[in-house]
């Protein structure tokens, strides 16, 4: 996916995930907006997030990584 | 040629292709300021337009509907980059018309013909509609299926023989038949409706003027968004395989200056017919007589548009992007000033039926010299992809007659070396040494009558 890449819904909302949280498949992790439409980014594997790689708003690219995830 | 720019150009260039021809356009921005944004496929992430490029996005996997024809993909990149304008190349989505319109809507230029014009260019029957009304000869034909022999009779009267019957479903050599005499006309149209009918099913026959002897020559054209157009003589691309151009030249050894004037208004004609905005190519039949008639049009830059740049000095890239910013062209035409050939070095292998050969080139040595062009994306340690075309380099060689620009373009491939893939630079240098080429004396058949593996 190729976009910029948001950890809220809307900048004044809690983001959606973050640091120590725990994730299963499904859950929202970020949303990517590429031409005026807002992507949800869900969770493949479920585990403990490890690290956010990219900043809030930056742009991102295909294949790009953007969270650490340890498997559980 | 000094020329005082007064539109504004663009911040930055996304460039909507690979290979070769990526780099090129990076090139040629450089050179005016512009900065410059690769998108890449992830088979294509250690090549060099993604190093060279001011920024690189990546904008999917290998296979290309996956990337490098994902529309949205793209205006993705351009958005998250700020990209004002995109250059397409060739190839890809260079003519493709709902692309054009995306950019249109999303405020990016597109740098080559509008949607209109690439829709008005793009269906074969449509196009040539509009160039019999602009008064561009087509090659003349029944415009529909023969009814009996009678009226193949009348036909092969009016189009004038020899005529080529074509059964509508046929192929591959088969349900044509070309007749010479108006006395066999009738029998052989019987005959193909006959072989049709058993072998596809279908009886529909069509008839064409048989073009005698054809050669592939086409005319570079230019028009900008003020209603003023230009040509920039002829490119010979006879020398093909399957349709695919495997070397080009000009000026053709088959030109004179009375049919270089006469083919040039006629493309000139066809620019104007569609408004034409930005470069492109008139492609036309000639035959042994020098009738000319329409084939099609490109509406894009051409792989081979580096050997009109050089015998005309001007680079093509770097007037589309100023065409595209709104800058008026002179009207001008141009004529060639020396003799520049190109030959296509693809990893293939000709002596295998042109097998391709993708892999991982090994040791790579380029030719130099005055009046050696290369435009290439490889070096050595670089892996030719399997995903996309073959080609590796193009190779000009420009002197100041066709007999210097033969002997020099020898030379540089005698200098050539390309290791761990097969390419075609053994069949260049035989067709450079084929006394019938050296004479200029070749059809768009020519290589289906030269054995050239077995010389190889």
């Amino acid at each position: 996916m190729i976009g910029t890449f948001y950890r809220s819904a809307t900048p004044e909302k809690p983001v959606f995930k973050t640091v120590g949280d725990d994730v299963k498949p499904g859950d929202v992790l970020c949303i990517i907006e590429a031409m005026k439409l807002f992507n949800e980014i869900e969770a493949e594997v479920s585990g403990k997030i490890v690290k956010v790689l990219v900043d809030d708003a930056s742009p991102v690219e295909y294949d790009q990584p953007l969270f650490l995830i340890d498997p559980s | 040629m000094a020329r005082k720019i007064k539109s504004k150009l663009f911040n930055k260039i996304l460039i909507a292709n690979r290979g070769e021809i990526a780099l090129r356009i990076i090139r040629t921005c450089k050179e005016m300021g512009i900065k410059t944004v690769a998108v890449y496929s992830l088979a294509d992430k250690d090549s060099l337009p993604v190093r060279f490029a001011d920024e690189a996005v990546c904008i999917g996997p290998a296979p290309s509907t996956e990337s490098y024809l994902k529309i949205q993909n793209i205006i993705a990149a351009a958005e998250i980059t700020n990209a004002d304008a995109i250059h397409p190349g060739y190839g890809f989505l260079s003519e493709n018309a709902k692309f054009s319109k995306i950019c249109e809507e999303h405020g990016i230029k597109f740098i080559g013909a509008g949607p209109d014009m690439i829709e008005g260019m793009g269906d074969k029957a449509n196009a040539k509609t509009t160039m019999l009304a602009a008064g561009v000869p087509c090659v003349p034909g029944s415009e529909g299926l023969l009814k009996d022999g009678d009226h193949a009779v009348q036909m092969s009267r009016e189009v004038g023989l020899p005529v080529m019957m074509k059964a509508t479903a046929g192929g591959g050599g088969k349900g044509m038949r070309v007749v010479w005499k108006e006395e066999d006309v009738a029998d052989s149209l019987a005959a193909i409706q006959r072989e049709a009918a058993a072998a596809f099913g279908n009886d529909g026959v069509y008839m064409e003027k048989f073009i005698e002897e054809p050669r592939h020559i086409e005319i570079q054209i230019a028009g900008d968004q003020h209603g003023t157009a230009c040509h920039m003589s002829e490119r010979d691309c006879s020398i093909q395989r399957r349709h695919q151009k495997l070397v080009e030249e000009t000026p053709s050894p088959f030109m004179t200056p009375a049919l270089r004037k006469e083919m040039g208004e006629a493309a000139i004609k066809a620019a104007m017919a569609v408004k034409y905005e930005g470069v492109g190519t008139v492609e036309f039949l000639v035959d042994k007589n020098k009738k000319f008639y329409f084939m099609e049009m490109n509406t894009r830059i051409q792989v081979e548009h580096t050997i009109t740049e050089e015998v005309i000095g001007w680079d093509l890239i770097k007037e589309q992007i100023l065409i595209a910013a709104g800058e008026p062209i002179s009207g001008k035409n141009y004529m060639p000033k020396a003799h520049a050939i190109q030959c296509r070095i693809n990893a293939e292998d000709p002596t295998k039926n042109w097998m391709p050969s993708p892999g991982k080139i090994t040791e790579y040595h380029e030719p130099g010299g005055i009046g050696i062009r290369i435009d290439t994306h490889v070096y050595a340690g670089y892996t030719i992809p399997p995903n996309y075309d073959s080609m590796v380099s193009k190779l000009i060689a420009v002197a100041q007659t066709r007999e210097e620009a033969i002997m020099k373009m020898q030379r540089a491939l005698d200098e050539y070396i390309v290791e761990g893939v097969k390419t075609t630079i053994p069949f260049h240098q035989k067709l450079m040494k084929n006394e019938q080429f050296q004479k200029g004396d070749f059809t768009t058949k020519f290589l289906e009558e030269w054995d050239y593996a077995s010389e190889i």
